[in-house]
């Protein structure tokens, strides 16, 4: 295991398909990097337009979603201090594009930033099929440019050991490669998460009941969280964690 | 209100409660002409992360045309609505919310007690925006 060391970057993309996946991913990663001067974007492949959380009391429809996610998108960047780009898919439907084509556009992406890092779903542990189908493009993305210009891959594993592909024969990925100390900006994540407030009032609403999200502080009487609440708490509050991906190695998509 | 602008408060205040005759007349209005569709049921994608570790089940399809003889919406709340086909059915349970938006499409959904989407159900004179 490394840490990620933002001092060691020249510049970091995020290649993920949906407006917050770039937050509870890798928020505390890209405001490190921004701290440091290191240039992130993130390259989101949808605009969400077809989540099921619409804030609660819902305040959007299946129609009006996507301006309010765009909007949220452009907040939570302005927290983290990143630029974004969209691919305008259309969101649930990634993994029935053509992977190839997908991934010429992430290349053009890559050739014109020039990133040291690039961070995707793990093809295979992303939980969600556009996670899946986006990282694989990515890697075939990366993989199509000649080595010498070729960034450090990196993917994440959605949920860790809650991932269901974990239990699996063969399934576990062991310790991660990479993780990054996010305690210190661990506010401008939650912050961030919060301009995502379609997205994320329900999760907000949850943890209140067991610690105040500013102070970290769990509330008086408050129950002890589940291994999977810890487990999240950890992810939004002290390290991000992920696994270097060759991109010449098969993916659990191929 | 006119020229209003389309901040987040003009969406909360748009997004209702389903008014049955409202949403009868708006299905009225949009009767025996080609209208493009908008049908989805979704539990989210994530369900194999929750307590219960079922698979998802989502289903939609978008800027289908069809053609109503006659639509109709039943039952006392959450709300059945039916969209009589010269071939067949149009068919959505579980409706709560309705929306007329500023592009005169009708926008019927259902949501779950945490304001999540369950079911929608959305009918237009011109296609719905695509990405």
């Amino acid at each position: 295991m490394q840490p990620f060391d933002p001092a060691a970057e020249t510049g970091l993309l995020v290649v993920l398909p949906h407006p917050d996946d770039e937050t509870f991913s890798t928020g505390g990663t890209l405001a490190l990097c921004a701290d440091a001067g290191v240039p992130a974007t993130y390259l989101c492949g949808t605009y969400g337009d077809m989540g099921r959380r619409m804030g609660n009391p819902p305040i959007a429809s299946r129609e009006s979603l996507r301006d309010i996610r765009t909007a949220e998108m452009a907040a939570a960047a302005e927290v983290l201090g990143i630029e974004v780009e969209f691919l305008g898919l259309r969101d649930k439907c990634i993994e029935f594009e053509d992977p190839d084509e997908l991934a010429g556009r992430i290349r053009d992406v890559i050739r014109r930033l020039r990133p040291s890092t690039v961070v995707t779903f793990y093809p295979g542990y992303g939980v969600h099929p556009d996670h899946d189908a986006l990282g694989h493009a990515t890697v075939l993305a990366v993989r199509g440019l000649p080595r010498e210009e070729r960034p450090r891959l990196l993917g994440v594993a959605v949920g860790g050991e809650n991932n269901p592909r974990w239990g699996q024969e063969g399934g576990a990925l062991g310790a991660p490669h990479v993780v990054s100390d996010i305690r210190g900006v661990y506010r401008r994540k939650v912050a961030a998460l919060a301009a995502h407030r379609s997205q994320t009032a329900v999760l907000f609403a949850q943890w209140e009941k067991l610690w105040d999200v500013e102070t970290l502080e769990p509330k008086p009487g408050a129950p002890e969280p589940d291994e999977q609440t810890r487990a999240w708490r950890k992810r939004l509050t002290e390290a991000e964690s992920f696994y270097v991906i060759d991109p010449d190695a098969r993916t659990l998509l191929e | 209100m006119l020229d209003r602008p389309p901040t987040r408060r003009a969406v909360e205040d748009d997004v209702r409660v389903i008014d049955r005759q409202a949403v009868q007349d708006e299905l009225d209005r949009r009767a025996q002409a080609d209208v493009y569709l908008h049908l989805e049921t979704t539990t989210g994608s994530y369900t194999l992360m929750g307590p219960e570790k079922r698979p998802p089940v989502i289903a939609f399809v978008r800027n289908a045309i069809v053609n109503y003889s006659r639509g109709a919406i039943r039952g006392e709340g959450p709300y059945r609505v039916g969209l009589k086909l010269e071939n067949g059915w149009v068919y959505a349970d579980g409706l709560t919310h309705y929306e007329v938006n500023e592009r005169d499409e009708l926008l019927m959904a259902g949501y779950d007690a945490e304001g999540q989407l369950t079911v929608a159900l959305q009918v237009s004179r011109t296609p719905f925006r695509e990405a």
